[in-house]
């Protein structure tokens, strides 16, 4: 999976748990808890999300790298390609 | 006609969920309820079946009188609601044109996914559901979707509960809680090293939906100790201050956009983490859709506000009447802190407590919010 499938992969998802969002206005290095105003529980069911979807697990030590888009798809796309 | 406020006066039921006949069990979702506070999915407390549908969809509802009667098994019919007359003559709603299934735990119908407020204006305008694309989770129509199809592009509409009527239905509990409440305040600081570690290691072996937020953790541990603080777990009303038997904590949940409602967990104490950390996903989710059931808004004992991810250390928050306490948490900050006998940099987390002095008193209250420390410097007691 390259880093564009993972950034349209973390928008979807986030549409979905915040369907009053609009996670494509926003830059990928922009913070979404700052420019979308989602929380903990907002981003804890953002990785719940993906590692239901893709199979993958994402440590807790690495959520911090999914409150951006561009860092989520770079995350999804290193760690799904190997 | 529940009560979902102190301020509210009356309600609008959408739309009933069951018809006479059907049976119910305690717990089950049987009408939704328009308020400004949203739609409120309404439950039935006893087991039995619906006798009478007393009240009509559309009809404005005063608070306690009743909605339907519900006959116990091998007794006579009881009234769902605190009044025992009904109020008005009504009639059952006719049958809608597709079978009513029964809701999804969201509020949703299963077949035709739409929110209560989407299914009442389609019914409105006559409005196939069937025929709308819907915008929300899992293609569910939300009102927006269907004024977008029926009056063109509705500026400012937004998936959730209704703002501007929460902004009115705040407005008028907030300023009769500074109005009539005496409030007072504490605020306690301390290092919160031991539940952020403790929280680490429980994290670090589960996979991403089995793990817990400091959030949780914060709640179990207010819920814990207000079992042993009654003066400060109940409602305070005419008649005075009754402490309830259990706790039912409150979370004040931010909108988007503006606006915040404060829903409850039932039993609160008695949830083990993982359990509770469900629920309040749950709750959240559903807060932030607009859809709370009657008793999460109306049973809630005590109350926890939590601004710590907006980055400021303390809160003063105000007390949800007819509750008399909240308890507010500040972010976690990296502080110098006398750690055994030397100066370290430490995780310090500062949490308040607003209590109401015609139930409680400060000396209590300060005891209590050392028990909240006291409990998240234990975790596993949690």
């Amino acid at each position: 999976m390259n880093v564009s499938e993972s950034r349209a992969i973390v928008i979807e998802e986030i549409e979905k748990i915040a369907p009053d969002v609009a996670p494509v206005s926003i830059g990928d290095d922009e913070d979404v808890r700052e420019a979308l105003d989602l929380d903990s529980m907002d981003i804890f069911n953002l990785i719940a999300a993906l590692h239901q979807r893709l199979g993958v697990d994402i440590p807790d030590a690495d959520a911090a790298k999914f409150v951006t888009i561009g860092t989520a798809a770079e995350w999804l796309a290193e760690h799904l390609d190997s | 006609m529940p009560s979902l406020g102190a301020d509210m006066a009356a309600g609008t039921l959408v739309e009933w969920l069951k018809e006479p006949g059907d049976a119910v069990e305690h717990g089950d979702i049987i009408a939704v309820v328009e308020t400004d506070k949203g739609a409120i999915e309404v439950e039935v407390f006893e087991d039995g079946t619906i006798g009478e549908l007393l009240v009509e969809a559309g009809a404005s509802v005063p608070v306690g009188a009743p909605l339907a009667k519900i006959k116990a098994a091998g007794e006579a019919i009881a009234e769902v609601g605190p009044s025992p007359a009904p109020t008005k003559a009504v009639s059952p709603q006719p049958a809608p044109e597709k079978p009513v299934v029964a809701p999804a735990k969201i509020g949703f119908q299963s077949e035709t996914r739409a929110s209560p407020a989407a299914r009442k204006l389609a019914r409105e305008r006559n409005i196939d559901l069937t025929s709308i694309n819907g915008s929300g989770p899992e293609g569910a129509i939300q009102l927006a979707d269907l004024e977008a199809a029926s009056k063109g592009p509705a500026p400012g509409a937004a998936p959730g509960p209704d703002l501007s009527a929460m902004r009115r239905a705040i407005a008028a509990a907030m300023a009769r809680s500074k109005r009539e409440i005496p409030h007072y305040y504490l605020t306690h600081s301390f290092e919160i090293s031991q539940a952020l570690d403790w929280l680490d290691r429980y994290n670090a072996g589960r996979a991403p939906p089995e793990r817990l937020i400091l959030g949780a953790l914060l709640f179990k541990a207010v819920a814990l100790t207000l079992v042993e603080f009654s003066e400060f777990n109940g409602h305070l009303d005419n008649e005075g201050y009754k402490a309830s038997g259990a706790v039912h904590l409150g979370s004040a949940i931010a909108i988007r956009g503006g606006g915040l409602a404060a829903p409850c967990i039932r039993n609160t104490n008695t949830l083990a983490l993982p359990e509770l950390m469900a629920k309040l996903r749950d709750l959240v989710t559903r807060t932030r859709r607009g859809q709370f059931r009657s008793s999460e808004i109306s049973d809630g004992t005590a109350t926890v506000s939590s601004l710590g991810e907006r980055g400021v250390e303390s809160l003063l928050p105000i007390i949800y009447p007819p509750q008399v306490a909240i308890i507010g948490f500040g972010s976690i900050v990296q502080r110098p802190w006398a750690h055994n006998d030397e100066l370290a940099v430490r995780p310090v987390l500062t949490t308040t407590l607003a209590g109401d002095h015609r139930a409680n008193d400060g000396h209590r209250g300060a005891l209590l919010l050392r028990q909240v420390e006291a409990l998240l410097n234990d975790p596993e007691a949690l």
